[in-house]
């Protein structure tokens, strides 16, 4: 239905015009989903957009062909155009929270696709409206139509992109990165919605993504990008089964996986080429482990057959994911005593409200936690946006003042310290944060980042002994010396995050508590830095505190796991007492939900309803019990104890008792 | 040669010391790269280029205008020196026949006669009412007085001859410096290849020079702007009112600047009951209507130096200190919309990442601040500084015009103003006098904000 023929976008800068896709061509059937995968900047959205037509000011299309029904849509005039945007194709886009406008309400955004495409009004459009609600999955549409997006979650304003893109009936919809901003569950809500709707009324589906996981659950068909060219296409069944392209392979070997545990992950070397100095052969040539001289030479060829194309010289066998080498020996490192001791850690905001800013109530983000976390060993904190677990690791380091509870790091107490004592205590334990471009400030030399908290703690006393420290810290996370001269905003985000990484080692803590230090980079950047860090765990026996909503990654590097939800730890316990036998059911909701990049996918989702409530008011008796499928009548009136189920394994549900 | 003895006003002294800190601020960013990229983008700017040429020329106009002196007096040899009671400036030194070469009153610009008949006596006839030749307004013309058209435009084209070789010379120096060793910098400059923005440059210096060089030859012979009530030229005036322009834009900026930074960044870092305290200063301060806390400021400080004669030993000084009382009343009242703004931006930066990990590491607050919150606020307050330049020489126009203002005695844009409003009500209208303050005034004010939009393209991040 759709055809893309040798389409190539640029982007002008200045006099010169940069191509961001270089000649791609596919074609999506009716009925189909058609998965374009790639890392960030290899000209996926570009693509998009270029089919909508609505590429930024900045972009051009150089060449190519785009058909729809055998339409030339890229020889339609801007007013007929418009006709077949939200009409016959639609698009949704990665950022719920934006793509819709908050001053309108939702009825009348949707009305105004009824309006354009159906010339439709009045109460056939309410009836219209109410009925695409309904199928987009929201409950008691009739209400829901007048309200403002503010009122919806994250995963209903999805819900809602959906149905505005669905009002128009189109017969292409191009989901760009539709799930990257939801939570697991959510994300599975909402991939099961388009599946559904995908099956109704036989649309063809583009969808954009980086994630293997996605990709595996909704593909028919698997376009893979790379700097802005295609390289493989393939049905399911080769792309799972063959992947032949070493960029492929590659990415598929960068996933952080249980059966990696122990292993170093595989990464890919350097980086994307710019734009502006793409190489004139392959242009993965320079990253490849297979690289052959002709590569770099010219470009290669399409080859293979029908349903499984493949743009490489190489032929070789892949190597085949061995999933043998399970290294179980790690997993039985006893625990020692903890030397950080968390007892019943609260962090309550309060809610003010009125003239004299009156407390109201209070945000309970974290509402009485303990853990404990032993020398050497990773504790892994996992759960979903919004359920408390930054705030965590931020009252761990002080950084937020506990309301109530203990932090005892080896025999100090740390909550309710100040001034120097607090500052001595804080040289143990040191953080990474979530965003590699907003944890460096973009005014200071690298060199400087990382030594500011050796001067703020008197580590490493004179100038010159600290220049020695700052090259032998680069050296250890895997930079150049000279890149302590250099300023943030030239290196690429790995690499910001091993500056942070760096930065935090600087003032040789034994705990380093990483705030989701992965989740802004792409597989291939985050398998480099999963190995970073269980590298300097391996040499400096440091401990970490990992903050994550990724189930992948808690496989690949915890030895304990904590889950968290809505402020309270529901189960904690040894990796794989936890993910092998996950006690309460939302940890088991949880392990399900995670799209695994594999043909089979998961085997039984469970399916939660809902989101996550509001920590401001959480539900009474169980937090969880809105949202279980095992609820039973106490589960409303009482929170469950906690129900040891091993030595080490715990978890708190009704259920067990 | 005649002596002199050099004064320093207080207003001077503020100046240089800016002049010294912009070359300093200069040094500084040329060390600092992404303050220097910045900036590289505000040099490849053709507008921002073009209007920096024309505050240049102005900024060059008031620096002559800051170097003061007073002229020692023919005296008879052996005696102590004496010295004149007026303080004169290197541009009254430079522009001294259009200083010293006064009419009796009103003249329209080019006109060899006055603009009010006068009594005359004709020798072999009575007392005649009549217009009166001006005394130097086209003198060199004698009996031709009706050909100031052709001899003023014969002398605009050769002065205009003059200024087109004096722009080739320009042209040709840059190209060299384009160029270097090879010939083809001309044409690089030309087609706009350069990184920094030469061909607007040299447009707007060539059409400065078109403009301004037959304007001072002609102003030799002739008033080209008239002159005003008490018959002094109009252009001498023009020009004496930049200084007063840019000290109000400049000096005002700068008392208000530490002001505002400080208190910004610490009700936005600390938060809590600071922030409430700042916050409740300027809240109360922005709503009384700011002309009235002006109006009275200035009311005040008028009569203390009205009883404090003694402390001026010339009327400049006198001129001067006022003018700086104006700049500080003018500062205190207008520091609260930068302050709001940097409280703002702050508050967003200290829930960034890179604070938090400096608090992790034990960093003390004012480290923090110094180190990771100014740099990363200077682009916002560069970006105010050179927009409030600009409102606040319109603010000192409106304040001369209110009688609030600067000294009577002082040229200024807002006393040319308020002169002309009176003149405007005669018949026939006297016109030249407001027209031309307000043109110079548009000027200045128009390349400013040019200026300002370049700068704000240049250092917002989201541009880039």
């Amino acid at each position: 239905m759709l055809r893309i023929e040798n389409l190539r976008l640029g982007f002008t800068s200045g006099k010169n015009t940069l191509a961001a896709v270089d000649g791609i061509s596919f074609s999506i059937a009716k009925g189909e989903t058609f998965a374009l995968l790639g890392e960030s900047g290899c000209g996926k959205s570009a693509t998009a957009q270029g089919i909508m037509r609505l590429l930024p000011a900045a972009g051009r299309v150089l060449d190519g062909h785009v058909s729809l029904d055998n339409e030339n849509l890229l020889a339609l005039s801007e007013a007929d155009m418009r006709a077949y945007r939200g009409g016959r194709m639609a698009m949704i886009f990665q950022e719920p929270a934006t793509s819709l406008n908050p001053v309108l309400t939702v009825g009348q955004q949707i009305g105004e696709v009824l309006r354009r495409h159906l010339g439709l009004a009045g109460a056939e459009a309410i009836a219209r409206m109410v009925d695409l609600l309904r199928q987009v999955g929201i409950a008691d549409p009739e209400r829901r139509l007048n309200e403002y997006p503010f009122q919806f979650s994250g995963g209903m304003k999805q819900r809602v992109m959906i149905a505005i893109a669905l009002a128009g009936e189109p017969e292409l919809l191009i989901a760009d990165e539709p799930t990257t901003a939801l939570d697991v569950t959510v994300q599975a809500q909402i991939l099961d919605l388009l599946a559904t709707l995908q099956a109704e009324r036989g649309m063809a589906i583009l969808l954009i993504t980086h994630d293997l996981g996605v990709v595996a659950r909704m593909a028919h068909r698997i376009g893979v990008m790379y700097a802005g060219e295609l390289v493989e296409v393939a049905n399911r069944e080769a792309f799972f089964g063959r992947p032949q392209h070493p960029y492929t392979q590659a990415l598929f070997e960068a996933l952080p996986d249980i059966s990696r545990r122990g292993q170093l992950l595989s990464t890919i070397p350097g980086q994307v080429p710019s734009l502006s100095a793409m190489p004139s052969g392959c242009r993965f040539a320079e990253r490849c482990i297979h690289v052959m001289p002709v590569c770099r030479e010219q470009s290669p060829h399409w080859h293979g057959q029908e349903e499984h194309v493949v743009r490489c010289y190489w032929s070789g066998q892949a190597r085949l994911a061995n999933s043998a080498c399970h290294e179980v020996s790690e997993l039985g490192v006893s625990t020692g005593k903890g030397f950080l001791v968390v007892d019943g850690l609260k962090v309550h905001f309060p809610i003010r409200k009125g003239l004299l800013q009156r407390t109201v109530g209070h945000v309970r983000a974290v509402d009485g936690i303990s853990l404990s976390i032993s020398p050497g060993r990773t504790l892994v904190l996992v759960g979903e946006s919004g359920c408390g677990k930054t705030t965590v690791g931020k009252a761990l380091l002080q950084l937020i003042a506990p309301t109530a509870g203990s932090v005892r790091l080896g025999d100090n107490e740390l909550v309710g310290l100040a001034g120097r004592r607090l500052r001595a205590a804080r040289r143990h334990m040191q953080m990474i944060f979530q965003d590699p471009f907003a944890s460096l400030n973009p005014r200071l030399r690298v060199g400087e980042i990382i030594a500011e908290g050796m001067e703020a703690l008197g580590v490493a006393g004179n100038a010159v002994s600290r220049h020695a420290t700052v090259s032998a810290l680069l050296g250890q996370v895997g930079l150049p010396e000279e890149a302590g001269d250099r300023y943030p905003h030239e290196f690429s985000g790995g690499q910001r995050q091993r500056i942070a990484v760096a930065r935090a080692l600087a003032v040789q803590p034994e705990l380093l508590i990483c705030d989701e230090p992965t989740s802004a980079l792409d597989v291939s950047v985050q398998a480099q830095i999963l190995n970073l860090l269980k590298k300097l765990q391996g040499e400096l026996g440091i401990a970490y505190l990992f903050i994550t909503h990724n189930f992948a990654v808690v496989e690949y590097l915890a030895h304990d796991v904590a889950v968290m939800y809505l402020g309270r730890i529901v189960e904690q316990g040894r990796a794989e007492e936890v993910l092998r036998n996950p006690q309460h059911p939302y940890t088991r909701a949880l392990l399900s939900a995670v799209p695994l990049p594999r043909q089979e996918g998961a085997a039984a989702v469970i399916r939660l309803p809902g989101e996550a409530p509001s920590p401001a008011n959480p539900p009474t008796g169980c937090h969880f019990h809105p949202r279980c499928p095992n609820v039973m009548e106490v589960c409303r009136s009482r929170y469950p104890g906690k129900v040891e189920v091993s030595v080490t394994h715990s978890a708190s549900c009704h259920l067990l008792t | 040669m005649m002596g002199f003895q050099i004064v320093v006003l207080w207003s001077d002294m503020l100046i240089w010391l800016l002049v010294a800190a912009g070359i300093g601020v200069g040094v500084l960013i040329a060390k600092t790269p992404p303050l220097l990229t910045a900036w590289r983008r505000v040099g490849a700017n053709r507008v921002g280029m073009a209007s920096a040429t024309v505050l240049l020329a102005f900024i060059l106009v008031g620096l002559f205008d800051s170097l003061h002196y007073r002229a020692a007096l023919d005296g008879k040899p052996g005696q102590k020196v004496q010295y004149a009671v007026e303080v004169l400036s290197a541009l009254d030194a430079l522009a001294t026949p259009l200083r010293t070469r006064s009419e009796k009153t009103y003249s329209e610009p080019f006109a060899t006669r006055l603009y009010a008949k006068e009594t005359v006596d004709v020798p072999g006839r009575d007392s005649v009412r009549e217009y009166p030749r001006l005394k130097y307004g086209g003198r060199h013309l004698g009996e031709h007085e009706d050909e100031v058209a052709a001899d003023a435009a014969f002398t605009a084209f050769r002065a205009g001859v003059l200024a087109l070789l004096g722009w080739l010379a320009l042209a040709g120096m840059a190209a060299a410096v384009v160029g270097r060793d090879s010939v083809i910098g001309w044409q690089r400059i030309w087609r706009g290849e350069t990184a920094f923005a030469w061909n607007a440059v040299l447009v707007t210096l060539g059409l400065i020079l078109l403009g301004v060089v037959p304007l001072f030859w002609l102003s030799g012979q002739y008033h080209v702007f008239g002159t005003d009530k008490v018959g002094q030229d109009v252009l001498y005036q023009v020009l004496k009112s930049v200084r007063t322009g840019l000290i109000i834009g400049l000096v005002t900026t700068l008392v208000m600047l530490p002001m505002a930074v400080l208190l910004g960044i610490v009700a936005g870092y600390f938060r809590g009951w600071v922030d409430d305290v700042i916050q409740y200063i300027y809240t109360v301060l922005n709503s009384i209507p700011s002309v009235l806390l002006i109006a009275a400021a200035v009311l005040m400080m008028q009569v203390v130096i009205d009883t404090h004669p003694q402390w001026f030993s010339t009327a400049a000084e006198r001129a001067d200190l006022r003018l700086l009382a104006l700049c500080f009343i003018l500062g205190i009242t207008s520091w609260t919309g930068l302050c709001r703004l940097l409280r703002g931006e702050t508050l967003k930066l200290r829930e960034l990442e890179y604070i938090q990990a400096a608090q992790a590491f034990g960093v003390s607050s004012w480290r923090i601040i110094i180190r990771h919150i100014l740099p990363n606020l200077m682009h916002i307050v560069i970006i105010a500084l050179v927009m409030d330049f600009s409102g606040l020489v319109l603010a000192e126009a409106v304040l001369s015009y209110v009688g609030i203002g600067v000294d009577p005695t002082m040229t200024s844009f807002g006393t040319m103003i308020n002169n002309a409003r009176m003149e405007l009500g005669r018949e026939p209208a006297v016109w030249w006098s407001l027209v031309a303050a307000f043109a110079a005034m548009f000027i200045l004010v128009l390349a400013a904000n040019l200026f300002a939009d370049a700068v704000r393209d240049a250092f917002d991040p989201r541009a880039v």
